[in-house]
């Protein structure tokens, strides 16, 4: 014990205890960032009278999927309406982008950087203020209420991040090689096609991410654009479900984290890339 | 630079489509955003009725709306504050040659990946005065009677009940700061820190000194996009708590919603998303300006 003790007077001791110390700092926030999830997954296992009972911090005492089937049942048609607006969307958005990040990197035409400024306010607008108009317009073409309406909306919205993201992330493509290629012949689209696309995939996999987790996790147009709930995403689902007369703690959390599941898997897996798209909606690249 | 004219035509007509996009979706429907705000549209049939400002005086005059600019202002800057102090912490400690890096990494960001829906149905249940964190609390032997988001207590014009608001969504975008703020951390170059710590300056000092200015343009983007966030806030409220009691957790961007499409009082609703738009034009455009200003340089 006393040898011990000296050990942690001497210098390298004392670097050890403060080690130490951050290392139980940042477990002690990994706890509390984790909690949430915790109770979610044990909410979610319990069966109904467990979930009722004030033992909301403790383990399931026997594991029961009873929730989770309650809340597949009820949520399979809103995920898979979620999927059917989310990957054409997020397709459509990232073409766009790709496009238009590339003539704003490479195609600078006069007034092409205060064009870009006037677009990139539309990513940060608050969308109450367009709201109406848009559900006055969507009526009056037949897409109201329709999947179709919601997957132009967000098409629409999206161009301005994702043309900033494919413009940064262009801007670091040497003009040399594009000058090269001019040299040999190519023009705009040729450079497009030969050049820039098969360098593109690390920005796109940006894109695709961002855009797929905002689309996903979009509340504002769905609820407002899709009425009928045969069309509503999931995230309309979830807050429905919660809002329901009886509140089942465990269909609920359940169902959270069915809602939370696909935006989750990509982070947990391509989380370096979902970063990136963080750094980049900073709007500096 | 080999650019033919010819080309540089096709480049225009290539983004036009976008940039017409873009000018109608969002420049023209704020105006027609605007003119439904001084127009008399209530009900389902659109009705633009030229009504002056009515709608905004009417609004400003009401106190839902007053309570909501308080909220907005008194969220705002707790949860910018926390969400800075937090992922500057978070970031700072993770910095120093952590073993396990990316794991810690990884459970401070995940809940940037969820929407705020899934965020505020499970805060409710975490802060539900029956179950939730109370009983947490009285565990571990501190006070447990907290109302949380059913507290209609206010304070200085403070909603206590927004405090459950602000803890949820700090704990969504705490790790956002924390990613911004690493990336920043490790930008700065190690000699300059080395040669401080060498003429003796302690690590408050340095941190204080030497770090923060640098990170300075780190902390404002980080203040302008959560800002942003904050004051069109508007998912978050309706899984989590709605108006509250007495308004104690109401937002314009609720009251906005409700007004327009419950009360069908589309005047009214359309007043409030453009005072939403000019608190939100307000942080941005300087920002947006200052930006390319630095880039054309």
């Amino acid at each position: 014990m006393s040898s011990i003790v000296q050990t942690l007077k001497t210098e390298r001791g004392v670097a050890l205890q403060k080690r130490l110390v951050l290392y139980l700092i940042m477990a002690l926030f990994a706890a509390v960032f984790l909690a949430p999830l915790y109770v979610v997954l044990a909410t979610s296992l319990k069966t109904f009278q467990d979930a009722r009972l004030a033992a909301m911090w403790s383990l399931p005492p026997q594991v029961s999927f009873e929730a989770f089937v309650a809340a597949i049942q009820r949520l399979a048609p809103h995920l898979r309406n979620s999927f059917v607006l989310v990957i054409p969307a997020t397709l459509a958005s990232a073409a766009l982008g790709s496009i238009n990040g590339y003539v704003f990197s490479k195609w600078r035409f006069r007034g092409a950087n205060t064009i870009f400024a006037l677009m990139l306010f539309g990513m940060f607008i608050p969308y109450q203020s367009i709201l109406i108009p848009l559900v006055v317009f969507l009526r009056n073409i037949g897409l109201y209420g329709s999947l179709g309406g919601l997957i132009l909306t967000h098409v629409v919205y999206g161009i301005p991040i994702t043309t900033l993201m494919f413009r940064n992330f262009y801007a670091k493509i040497p003009e040399e090689l594009l000058d090269a290629g001019y040299m040999d012949g190519l023009e705009l689209f040729g450079a497009y096609r030969r050049i820039i696309v098969p360098l593109s995939a690390p920005g796109l996999v940006v894109v695709v991410i961002w855009q797929f987790t905002s689309i996903w996790n979009d509340f504002l147009f769905a609820v407002t654009i899709t009425q009928r709930p045969g069309v509503q995403p999931i995230t309309v689902a979830l807050q429905n479900l919660a809002g329901s007369q009886v509140i089942e703690w465990n269909v609920q959390m359940a169902g959270a984290l069915l809602a939370a599941l696909p935006t989750l898997v990509l982070y947990v897996i391509l989380g370096k890339y979902f970063v990136r798209g963080m750094l980049a909606g900073s709007v500096k690249g | 630079m080999i650019r033919s004219k010819r080309e540089l035509t096709k480049a225009v007509v290539i983004v036009s489509p976008s940039i017409v996009l873009v000018g109608v979706f969002v420049y023209g429907f704020i105006l027609w955003s605007l003119r439904t705000s001084v127009s008399a549209w209530e009900g389902i049939r659109p009705d633009y009725t030229f009504v002056g400002l009515r709608n905004y005086i009417n609004l400003f005059q009401s106190t839902r709306f007053q309570i909501d600019l308080w909220n907005t202002a008194y969220f705002t800057v707790f949860f910018i504050a926390l969400c800075i102090v937090l992922g500057f912490l978070l970031a700072f400690l993770i910095n120093r040659d952590v073993r396990g890096e990316g794991v810690f990494r990884t459970i401070y960001l995940f809940p940037m990946a969820l929407s705020f829906i899934v965020t505020g149905v499970v805060w409710r249940w975490m802060l539900n005065p029956t179950f939730g964190v109370n009983i947490l609390l009285a565990n571990l032997g501190l006070p447990s009677d907290w109302g949380w988001y059913t507290d209609p207590t206010r304070i200085a014009g403070f909603h206590v009940a927004l405090t459950s608001l602000i803890l949820a969504a700090s704990w969504q975008f705490a790790g956002y700061t924390m990613a911004i703020y690493l990336a920043g951390l490790r930008s700065i170059p190690h000699d300059v820190i080395e040669s401080a710590r060498m003429d003796g300056a302690s690590e408050v000092l340095i941190v204080r000194k030497v770090i923060l200015p640098m990170l300075r343009p780190i902390t404002l983007s980080a203040v302008i996009v959560l800002g942003h966030i904050s004051l069109k806030i508007f998912d978050l409220v309706m899984a989590m708590t709605g108006r509250g009691p007495r308004f104690a957790t109401d937002f314009p961007g609720v009251f906005m919603f409700e007004t327009t499409f419950t009360g069908n009082r589309y005047g009214e609703g359309a007043a409030i998303s453009i005072v939403m738009l000019l608190m939100v034009a307000l942080v941005i455009i300087p920002y947006l300006v200052h930006t390319f200003r630095k880039e054309d340089q």
